[in-house]
């Protein structure tokens, strides 16, 4: 028993309690670090590692020709096809960069008028600041922003690119436009319009009221149902064969007209995703309080309906955007026709001219198109904290 | 319902048609102050816009010798881009005032399309571009080659019948689209390249070494190349024909734009008569005595605008050939003024 008491004595007097933890053992470096991301993410099975091989080998045989046509091989300065020409001395000649830097305002301008092209300048910055104004959250008055960017600019800027000879702004016709003014005027026109317009419809769409669910249905299911390529046509085609010559309205505003049209059906349709998701006891709830039908949309329904539409909203305006190069079919110059046209200059023919012009074509697409895509993920990111809490 | 909503715009487009058509053009023109012209926009040397974004090319330069004319003022013209689909609707309904677009004249659109062709201001047709090396002169040496060709276009069909109608056996490479076509031919995959002849100027460029290539002399397919008007107004007809006309006049007459001036107090009775010292023909056009003196200060004769934008004054340098003077071997002819 003196063993047991012992050994009682033992563990009552001198139980070890581990004060400090032990310090822990660093993880396998076979699963930290990069090697352990590479492991993870790159080599984690056969199939895995497969697809990793591939790629790098696709990337491998990719990359460098691309890398040599865009920069290595590429031609910087020059004043006209002779320069993007192989010679004896470079008998391989990458992208013609000379061809776009000589190009470059007229990609940017159209046939806008060279003296009067500050107006454009002035134009792209108000649309700029109040862009900026919006969509920065820090930034003070968004009331005053939404008037400047919703009416302020709209005003100024159509007085300031389409002239007004009493204040001593030459008038300049909108067959001149051309370029990313177009593109940017057209799209602009259209994200603008769209979505109020969009709203609208939606809501008539849900209507108990027949006769503006009536007509929201057919606008949208019409618009809808036809091509845009129709509707550029007809509308610059049909149109002065109605009218007069002197009322024939612009061909640009024909296209702004029906891109705005054909934006605000597909918005309709988007929205309208966004209110059959939010369940009726939010409509019964504000109703129980004492809401309009107006206060109720505003302040319960389509904020909710709005925020989960964000990512469709998003795509329809990126679609939207790049849709404004189906223009050309009424001959308007927006920016892709500007460097189809002067791809196929002769002063500039060469074997690599075309690629480039494309290449550059891609390249602003992109930039815009990746920009609005980056924004819309950090709205969906702030206004989704409440749904992750 | 579809059905009605095209038979009324159907009436209502030839209602509107008939009323325009009856209207004068010209009084509409100068009341307008600026002439509307259908222009091509992507054709280099006959309608393209330049760096600075001003419309250059050969059709251009009429309209532009249009506007001399009737404004004194070759500025006074709004290009209007057309794509080959919608130039017809655009003069028909009254968007333009002159159809000035590497148009083919042919018997069907000048019957049926309610337009009228003027004047054939570029002879066209379809040529063969191929290398030096292969030391071939003559389109009738190509048997047995390879030629690249767009499918489904008449130029595969003049192709086929052109080798036919000569007993040469032909290897046709079709491709989709002219810019598969010109790379494939650049890549050696065929002896020859065929399209219009204008094309393979502007083509040819495209190639890496552009000046190992020689288009063949022969053109086997008739593509007169043409500004047109509406139907209805005879007057606005006539002016955009001797239109064109002046301009070859003055460079038959040795009439240029730097020696207009100079030509006013020439003594030849031609020349008199073209530059309005003599008798009173552009009156008789419904425009002033000195038109044609208009056109050539503010544009130059045929010669000139040919040279500075399809000819050896552009980088497409296109021959004269058969848009040479009637003079000096070509068709280009001008009934007399007087």
């Amino acid at each position: 028993m003196a063993i047991a008491t012992h050994d009682s004595r033992i563990v009552g007097k001198e139980r070890f309690v581990r004060a400090t933890p032990v310090a822990e053992l660093p993880a396998p470096v076979a699963m930290t670090g990069v090697i352990g991301w590479v492991r993870a993410s790159l080599f984690a099975g056969p199939l895995n590692t497969i697809l990793t091989v591939l790629t790098v080998l696709l990337l491998i045989w990719l990359v460098p020709p691309i890398i040599d046509f865009l920069f290595v091989h590429a031609v910087w300065t020059g004043a006209d096809r002779e320069a993007c020409l192989p010679t004896a001395e470079h008998p391989e000649v990458g992208a013609c960069w000379a061809f776009v830097r000589d190009r470059f305002s007229y990609f940017i301008y159209g046939s806008y008028p060279i003296p009067e092209r500050w107006r454009v300048d002035i134009f792209f910055a108000m649309l700029a600041v109040g862009i900026f104004w919006l969509l920065w959250l820090e930034a003070p008055r968004h009331d005053l922003g939404a008037l400047y960017f919703f009416v302020v600019v709209p005003i100024v800027s159509y007085i300031l690119l389409t002239g007004w000879p009493l204040i001593g702004l030459r008038a300049v016709d909108t067959s001149l436009w051309g370029g990313v003014l177009v593109t940017i005027v057209v799209s602009w026109v259209g994200i603008v319009f769209s979505l109020p317009i969009g709203i609208l419809l939606a809501l008539g769409r849900r209507s108990n009221m027949p006769a503006v669910k009536l007509f929201s249905v057919i606008f949208i299911e019409f618009v809808r149902g036809v091509p845009l390529i129709t509707v550029l046509f007809m509308a610059s085609v049909m149109l002065p064969l109605f009218v007069p010559d002197a009322y024939s309205p612009d061909k640009l505003l024909r296209a702004l007209i029906g891109i705005a049209m054909f934006a605000s059906a597909y918005m309709a349709e988007v929205v309208r995703a966004g209110l059959q998701a939010i369940p009726k006891g939010q409509y019964e709830g504000a109703m129980a309080v004492g809401l309009g039908y107006w206060q109720m949309m505003y302040l319960i329904v389509l904020p909710q309906a709005l925020k989960i539409t964000i990512p469709n909203i998003v795509n329809t305006y990126i679609g939207l955007f790049k849709d404004t190069t189906l223009v050309v079919i009424v001959g308007i110059f927006d920016f892709l026709r500007t460097v189809e046209v002067s791809r196929i200059d002769p002063k500039w023919a060469a074997p690599t001219t075309s690629a480039t012009g494309y290449v550059f074509a891609a390249i602003f697409y992109f930039i815009f198109c990746y920009g609005m895509s980056r924004y819309a993920k950090s709205v969906e990111a702030r206004l989704g904290k409440a749904d992750r809490r | 319902m579809k059905r009605a909503v095209t038979t009324l715009a159907l009436a209502a487009a030839v209602a509107f048609a008939a009323s325009a058509a009856s209207a004068q053009s010209l009084n509409a023109i100068k009341s307008r102050g600026i002439l509307n012209c259908g222009a091509n926009g992507t054709l280099g040397g006959f309608g393209l816009p330049d760096a600075q974004g001003n419309w250059t090319g050969l059709d251009v330069d009429f309209c532009r010798a249009l506007a001399a004319a009737i404004f004194n003022d070759p500025a006074k013209v709004k290009f209007v881009a057309l794509t080959a689909k919608d130039r017809f609707t655009a003069l028909q309904s009254g968007d333009v005032d002159v159809l000035a677009r590497n148009t083919t004249w042919t018997s069907s659109r000048d019957t049926s399309l309610g337009l009228n062709f003027t004047a054939v201001n570029y002879y066209d047709g379809q040529g063969f571009l191929v290398r030096k090396a292969l030391k071939v002169n003559s389109a009738l040496e190509l048997n047995d080659a390879a030629v690249c060709v767009q499918q489904g276009t008449t130029t595969e069909l003049n192709l086929a019948d052109y080798f036919r109608a000569n007993k040469m056996k032909l290897k046709t490479v079709t491709f989709a689209s002219a810019d598969e076509a010109i790379k494939a031919y650049d890549s050696g995959r065929c002896d020859a390249f065929t399209t219009d002849a204008s094309g393979l100027y502007a083509e040819r460029l495209r190639l890496a070494k552009s000046d190992d290539h020689i288009v063949l002399p022969e053109i086997i397919s008739k593509e007169p190349l043409g500004p047109s008007v509406r139907h209805g107004d005879d007057q606005w007809f006539d002016i955009v024909k001797w239109t064109h006309y002046a301009m070859l006049t003055a460079e038959e007459l040795g009439v240029t734009k730097a020696n207009v001036d100079e030509q006013m107090k020439s003594a030849n009775p031609d020349v008199k008569r073209l530059l309005g010292t003599e008798g009173n023909y552009g009156e008789q056009l419904g425009l002033t005595k000195d038109w044609a003196y208009r056109i050539v200060k503010h544009v130059g004769n045929y010669g000139e605008v040919f040279e500075k934008n399809v000819g050896q004054g552009s980088p497409l340098k296109i021959a004269r050939g058969v848009n040479a003077l009637w003079t000096k071997g070509g068709l280009q002819y001008a009934p007399p003024i007087r």
